[in-house]
């Protein structure tokens, strides 16, 4: 155990998004008795959804490191599993992807004991390094920069970034006095989350101006702009709470997850343009795929985690 | 009993938690027998998969049929397929003139299964092809209709289990798997009519894996 009790703000967090989807059922419930003649099955199952996905994080930062570990372990093993699926892979290379997923319990195995040295180069050094000898072991050369280099961008997208989120937990809780260690991994999660919900909900209410037509037809300049006001404004709120960060650096915070987390989005979403599909995949119904919910945080999680540890680690 | 422990406590949780089904049409699998499925065969996953979508109340009437000169090969490997996997082994090879009377009884022990009330599986390509292709039908599966009509012939497709585990590969690699089960078939009458159905609905279901993994 992380130690008997919980901070007193992570109480409060969870009770607090506990009650904002309580609030979002209920909406959702209302909408579907007020006006029976729309469809609202895909927000419902949504939300549902969403419940599921808070219970899973519940339980992987609430309880003790190894749980943690392991949960969001399983996280990147289904998001690089989703990936591979995803892409077309060469037959020759079987072995080398067995290889790519051994570097998902190596990586958080590192987490795991704290060795942040290992953590940070094991994947782009190492690996980086490994998986293209070991193609060249098996000898096809037809393919091979497409297949190396997909490869690597998967591990570090769905791997070494999503890995950031574990190592947060194992900083030391004394630097964080106010949210301990589960603090800093709740704050981003949420604001990043309620970025991809406010430019959403930004986007519907005022959006014209499209920003990347050609990736995402979705996503206006109001609805980018308002969603990174929205975080931002947010981050500053719950900052004193959860992490270690002033009012300023908060601030940075805010606008560092409110952009990230949208070009994490595009970027997958340019995934999927370019392999012609819709949804990464059907994990999460309602949402798509795990890759359809997590990623603007494959962006969010490493460089908010390397702001605040520049700033207090 | 050892069947249900292999099921339940390893092949279960290794089909949910290493590959992840995506099963479109599940309500078209039976749920009692006597009833057959037959599925493209791509890997030794492709049964067990198959098998881990029924529950344990149905799962001790589904037997999978399979090579005999493969699976029995050696004492190990039958006690393994005949007792934990639970396979029903048949012969085969081409039905030349020596065996033409020999021939006749390949098939029976499908037939005596069948009217015992099981559900079985059937790969009728007769061996692992190239992964997510279809090879030609072989016909046996019309012959066995042919004298148990009104026998329902459910077929399923499976995509990407060819690479989670090739033929020739002992190492399995994790992908999420299609599985895309159709409408249940009968007898039309004679093997060739039935053949060309099987063909035609194994291929809608072929190409409804294609067009979801290639473009949408």
């Amino acid at each position: 155990m992380n130690g008997p009790i919980l901070p007193q703000s992570v109480q409060i967090a969870f009770l607090a998004i506990g009650i904002l989807l309580l609030i979002a059922s209920l909406t959702s419930i209302q909408l579907v008795r007020t006006r029976p003649e729309r469809d609202y099955s895909e927000l419902r199952q949504r939300i549902r959804t969403w419940w599921m996905i808070v219970a899973v994080f519940a339980a992987a930062v609430l309880f003790n490191r190894t749980l943690s570990v392991t949960i969001l372990g399983f996280v990147s093993f289904l998001a690089f599993k989703e990936y591979l699926s995803l892409i077309p892979t060469r037959r020759a290379d079987h072995r080398v992807l067995f290889w790519a997923y051994l570097a998902i319990p190596v990586q958080f195995y590192w987490v795991w004991i704290g060795w942040y040295g290992l953590f940070i180069i094991f994947i782009p050094v190492y690996m980086f390094l490994l998986l293209p000898m070991r193609m060249i072991l098996i000898g096809e050369t037809q393919g091979f920069l497409r297949a190396i280099g997909t490869l690597q961008w998967g591990l570090m997208i769905t791997v070494f970034s999503l890995s950031h989120m574990a190592f947060m937990l194992v900083l030391p809780p004394e630097k964080n006095p106010a949210g301990g260690a589960m603090g800093l991994l709740i704050y981003l999660v949420f604001l990043t989350e309620i970025n991809d919900v406010a430019q959403y909900i930004w986007g519907k209410s005022f959006g014209k101006r499209k920003v990347a037509p050609k990736v995402s037809p979705n996503k206006t300049v109001a609805g980018f702009l308002g969603g990174v006001a929205t975080t931002t404004l947010l981050a500053i709120v719950l900052a004193p709470w959860l992490t270690p960060l002033s009012r300023y650096e908060a601030l940075g915070a805010g606008m560092l997850i409110g952009l990230a987390g949208f070009v994490g989005d595009v970027t997958i979403s340019a995934l999927k343009r370019d392999l012609g599909v819709k949804d990464s995949g059907s994990m999460l119904p309602g949402h798509g795929g795990i890759l359809d919910r997590l990623d603007s945080l494959t962006y969010t999680a490493p460089l908010f985690f390397h702001y605040v540890y520049f700033l207090h680690y | 009993m050892l069947r249900i422990l292999f099921y339940s406590l390893i092949v279960k949780p290794l089909v949910l938690v290493m590959l992840g089904l995506n099963v479109r049409g599940r309500n078209h699998l039976p749920t009692s027998g006597p009833a057959i499925i037959v599925a493209n065969h791509n890997s030794h996953l492709d049964a067990l998969a198959l098998m881990s979508l029924f529950s344990n109340r149905v799962l001790i009437r589904v037997y999978p049929v399979a090579a005999a000169d493969y699976f029995l090969r050696n004492r190990w490997l039958k006690w393994f397929a005949l007792n934990v996997v639970g396979i029903i082994p048949i012969e085969r090879g081409p039905l030349d003139s020596k065996r033409t009377e020999k021939g006749a009884d390949v098939l029976a022990p499908v037939i005596a299964a069948l009217d015992r009330g099981s559900i079985l599986i059937l790969f009728p390509e007769g061996t692992r092809g190239e992964p997510e292709a279809m090879g030609k039908l072989k016909n046996g599966i019309a012959r066995v209709l042919s004298e148990r009509p009104d026998v329902p012939v459910v077929p399923v497709f499976f995509y990407g289990l060819g690479k989670c585990l090739p033929k020739g590969e002992f190492i399995l690699v994790p992908f999420f798997v299609d599985v895309f089960i159709g409408e249940p078939l009968y007898w039309e009458g004679s093997r060739r009519a039935f053949m060309d159905k099987l063909m035609e609905k194994m291929q809608a279901l072929q190409s409804r894996a294609t067009n979801i993994a290639s473009s949408i």
